[in-house]
């Protein structure tokens, strides 16, 4: 049995603490800000336009981008001449428009907080789902090698309910309209006589309702938690049952009804969750995109995980042939990412339809660095770094290279959500690391928690042998007394 | 104890074999003469090969205009079929590379028809990119030569050409992938073989392998780096044919989901087709206790994962084309349009054999049932197939412009280049089947005493089946009693 240290578990309640005071003290000045502070933002960026390093990057146009309901072709033309289209745009419209655009930032302004937070449980919610999911795969799919870190899998979705319950609470915040998250919430945008009015969202308003939305959302979190909720406990029962693998094949079965209810919620979810922030666009590979990002993350967690968990001796049977293989998951997964980023990126780009390709312009423009460089954390840096076989074996360069992978894809979460809630008010500041703390220390508890109540070995797994004995033929295990391999 | 293995998991090699049995089992139809069902199903392929041949001869010398295509509907069975040929041979890269990187035992009694099957079958898709050009004899002008037009070289921005480089790498990779794998089959008919003709040419063959330990060793770290390169592979060529559509801005073609989706359905089509072939080769061929049940239950259910993929692709393209809001995605593949228009029995198909029969397959007694895998396979096949054409056809039947609509009918020629294909694809499959080790006996033999059925029960009754070879400490070699059953 594990013991969660006592040190480790101040550790991560720091985390937490810190988190909450950090986030509260987030929507207390986002909730501050008022109109003069949005118009200070545009004179910032537009001086910054004329003369500084971020030319291209001003705010107006990319929030022109983003959620003018012009037309399309008056966003176009805005990307085509840029600064001066805004400039003349301004001529003419005078005053009134600097309001309406004044309001507009003031809303990026006030969403901030409500996005940093929303990255975080976001990747937070879609890292323990994605556990849950290759946990259900491992299972299905028989696997011989994984048993012996079944519960480290196990114990890490015990962040399902607590994040489930908050992403529930920010689900119901947004339909009560306490934030500007999801612009096709807003008053008056499937109302014909209001100034709101976005024909577009209008067209979508048998899926874009604020009713079919929480009432989804609801069905995803339960639908999962229920897996969840059945698997831990079968699972417990499985080390006693004795009853010649009758619990194994009802989990197994109950993890095949999981994959496929998965398969379908996923998709929905980042069309809910993600692609709906920009109501305009759409992008038929983007359910997969998603999961292959958050596919990526979640294994390099249990990667972790499992190297920590090892190191404090919790874990017996693991040998340097699992850390391989999760590391090849690692390196295998992320040029999978690098796959369906690259095809849905170039495919856009190639094609160029104006109303796809805006939702890459607001990215290339705005937010130049952490696009490109999310590509290389989660692409450039695991393929050199874990392709060599060796390398993947020795667990202070996986964590390296997990790490990486991990501060990628929440840079690619983070590539997702902001530009489309606010836009060029975009900064790596308290309300986002707070966030991120606040998370990271809720990971950390409720998965070592979990971990020190039941043993970390699954005794009835019918596979647990195979496991304890998996030896990939080319790995020499280092540090280990054991010589059964 | 590195090959214990959990007794739950079921025998993939039936019956009481030794090793002798399997280099027997294996050789048998090599060494043996074909018999009259062979002749009449060869004289049939070689039929609609030739007939297949006139065909594409009758194109080039005639022009394309012998074809159904019309100046609306450029592309229809010869896309068509070139893209079900290329889905078809997925499935032997992915046997053979993707499970072996998964370290599947169970693809080790069907790699090697799989990848038969991959190569013959991309023979044939590289058929179509030559002949359904207006003037075949230029072909050679895609490829980026220096020349003397100045030397004037090619567009490296259309998926056409990216076509060109990823058929012809992946059948490069796919045969060298193949043929290294055959070395030590090939090597072990030459050392049967008694007729010198036979053994000359199972010694060009093979290459002079001699299986000693530094020679293995490399074989495997060469198999799993190939198996390494071969899964991007496998992956980027069915995305980049995907891309002859999917860069297009033509409603129905432009999807950024058409990448994995094509994949997902080059996997299941191929599978399907491995479970066609195999079902009936394992009868003709006598390789029961080989490719079992176990296996059949094994494809069935990757047909039924990767089939799963493919619907939940088709409800995607379904929902974000009604969540575009545009007016053009209703005409299209997979809408409203489609469902009703003059197409509908071809988009009906496709419902019906691609995603409703292979349901069929949940229940375990249909999966694991010879006759249903062998029907479900035929009607995935026919499914798939309809999949490309609705696709391209009813895509193109309905562009941006209502001036433009127009109906694509195919004629004999079309249907005949396509059964000449199918013809020359059996021909080799055939002549394969008679001179190719079927199944990797170099292979199956290092699963004999961990998934053997003889092995697997002996070690739960506690009978040591291992070390062979035992070494006392006096220094006395003694073989273990099991040792003699392996000739």
């Amino acid at each position: 049995m594990y013991q969660f240290s006592g040190k480790l578990k101040t550790f991560s309640l720091a985390l937490i603490i810190f988190g909450v005071v950090g986030i509260a003290f987030s929507f207390y000045s986002g909730s501050q800000k008022t109109i003069e502070d949005a118009k200070h933002a545009i004179e910032a960026s537009n001086s910054d336009a004329h003369g500084g390093a971020h030319g291209e990057t001003a705010a107006p146009h990319g929030e022109a981008v983003n959620h003018d309901t012009h037309a399309e072709k008056t966003d176009k033309e805005a990307h085509a001449s840029m600064i001066e289209a805004h400039s003349e745009v301004d001529a003419v419209h005078g005053n009134s428009h600097d309001n309406e655009h004044a309001e507009h930032v003031l809303h990026q302004l006030q969403n901030r907080p409500w996005s940093a937070f929303y990255v975080a449980l976001f990747f937070s919610l879609g890292i323990t789902l994605l556990v849950l999911a290759f946990y259900a795969i491992q299972r299905v799919a028989q696997v011989g090698w994984s048993v012996v870190i079944l519960r480290v899998m196990e114990a890490i979705t015990a962040n399902l309910l607590p994040v489930s319950i908050i992403m529930a609470l920010v689900v119901i915040a947004s339909v009560m309209h306490l934030n500007h998250l999801f612009p096709w919430m807003a008053e008056g945008t499937v109302d014909p006589t209001s100034d709101n009015y976005d024909p577009i969202v209008d067209g979508k308003s048998w899926w874009m309702n604020s009713t079919g939305f929480l009432l989804r959302s609801i069905a995803y979190l339960l639908i999962w938690n229920a897996y969840r909720f059945f698997i831990r406990r079968s699972s417990i029962k499985e080390d006693t049952a004795n009853d010649g693998n009758k619990t194994y094949k009802k989990n197994y079965n109950a993890s095949v009804i999981f994959l496929f209810l998965f398969m379908i919620t996923e998709s929905m979810m980042s069309w809910d969750w993600i692609m709906g922030l920009d109501p305009h666009w759409f992008s038929t590979l983007f359910g997969w995109y998603v999961l292959a990002s958050l596919l990526v993350s979640a294994l390099t967690v249990i990667a972790f995980f499992t190297i920590y968990l090892r190191a404090k001796g919790a874990l017996p049977h693991v040998n340097d042939s699992h850390i391989h293989d999760l590391a090849k998951f690692m390196f295998g997964f992320s040029v999978f990412w690098t796959y369906l980023w690259f095809s849905q990126f170039m495919l856009i780009w190639y094609a160029d339809i104006p109303e796809e390709t805006t939702y890459f312009v607001a990215r290339f423009t705005e937010y130049k660095l952490p696009f490109l460089g999310m590509v290389v954390m989660n692409f450039v840096f695991p393929i050199l770094l874990l392709l060599n076989s060796d390398f993947k074996s020795k667990p202070w360069f996986v964590f390296i290279g997990g790490f990486v992978i991990l501060a990628g894809h929440y840079m690619d979460v983070f590539i997702m959500v902001m530009p489309s809630t606010v836009g060029a008010q975009w900064y790596i500041g308290i309300p986002e690391i707070s966030a991120l703390c606040f998370f990271i220390g809720l990971f950390i508890y409720t998965t070592l928690n979990a971990f020190s109540k039941v043993s970390p070995i699954p005794k009835g797994n019918p596979f647990l042998e195979e496991s304890k004995h998996f030896h990939y033929y080319n790995i020499e295990h280092s540090g280990e007394e054991s010589g059964d391999h | 104890m590195s090959h214990y293995e959990a007794p739950i998991r079921e025998p993939l090699v039936l019956g009481d074999k030794s090793y002798h049995d399997i280099t027997e089992d294996i050789a048998r139809p090599i060494e043996g003469a074909a018999n009259k069902n062979w002749y009449i199903a060869f004289y049939i392929s070689l039929a609609a090969m030739l007939w297949g041949f006139g065909c594409i001869f009758y194109t080039v010398g005639t022009g394309i205009g012998v074809w159904g295509l019309n100046k609306n509907i450029g592309w229809a069975w010869d896309i068509t079929n070139f893209v079900w040929w290329v889905g078809i041979g997925h499935a032997g890269t992915l046997i053979s590379a993707v499970l072996l990187l998964f370290r599947q035992k169970w693809r080790m009694a069907i790699n090697r028809s799989a990848e038969a099957m991959t190569i013959f079958a991309v023979f044939q898709a590289g058929l179509f990119p030559i002949i359904h050009m207006g003037r075949p004899w230029n072909a050679y002008w895609v490829l980026p030569l220096p020349n003397q037009f100045g030397s004037l070289w090619v567009n490296f921005n259309s998926p056409l050409l990216w076509d060109v480089f990823a058929i012809s790498t992946y059948l490069s990779v796919s045969l060298v992938f193949w043929w290294t794998g055959l070395l030590p089959d090939f090597a072990m008919i030459r050392d049967r073989a008694v007729k010198p003709f036979q053994k000359k040419i199972y010694a060009l063959l093979s290459f002079g392998w001699s299986g000693r330990a530094k020679d293995w060793q490399r074989f495997e770290e060469v198999s799993l780096v190939l198996a390494g390169l071969a899964t991007p592979l496998v992956l980027s060529v069915h995305t980049i044919v995907s891309m002859d559509f999917a860069t297009s801005i033509n409603p129905g073609w432009h999807s950024t989901i058409f990448p994995p989706y094509f994949v997902a359905g080059a996997i299941f089509s191929g599978f399907a087709m491995v479970q066609t072939l195999l079902g009936i080769m394992r009868k003709v061929t006598n390789m029961e206790d080989y490719i079992t049940r176990m296996h059949i239950e094994y494809m069935n259910i990757v047909i039924i994962l990767t089939g799963g993929i493919v619907a939940v692709a088709y409800a995607t393209e379904f929902f974000i084309a009604w969540y575009t809001g545009s007016p053009y995605e209703n005409y299209t593949y997979l809408s409203v349009g489609a469902a009703t228009g003059p197409y509908k029995w071809a988009f009906w198909s496709l419902i019906i054999f691609n995603i409703i029969t292979p349901q069929l397959l949940w229940i375990k007694k249909f999966r694991r049932s010879f006759i249903i895998t062998f029907i479900i396979s035929i009607a995935i096949n026919i499914g798939m197939w309809f999949e490309r054409f609705d696709i391209i056809a009813i895509v193109l039947s309905k562009g941006h412009l209502p001036s433009t609509w127009w109906r694509f009918e195919p004629t004999f020629v079309d249907v005949g280049i396509f059964i000449g294909t199918i013809g020359f694809f059996f021909v080799l499959f055939l002549l394969y089947a008679r001179t190719f080790p079927v199944i990797a006996q170099a292979e199956v033999k290092t699963i004999l005493k961990s998934s053997g059925e003889f092995y697997k029960k002996r070690s739960e009754q506690g009978i040591p089946t291992k070390p062979a070879i035992v070494v006392l400490k006096s220094g006395n070699k003694k073989k273990d009693s099991d040792n003699n059953l392996n000739g």
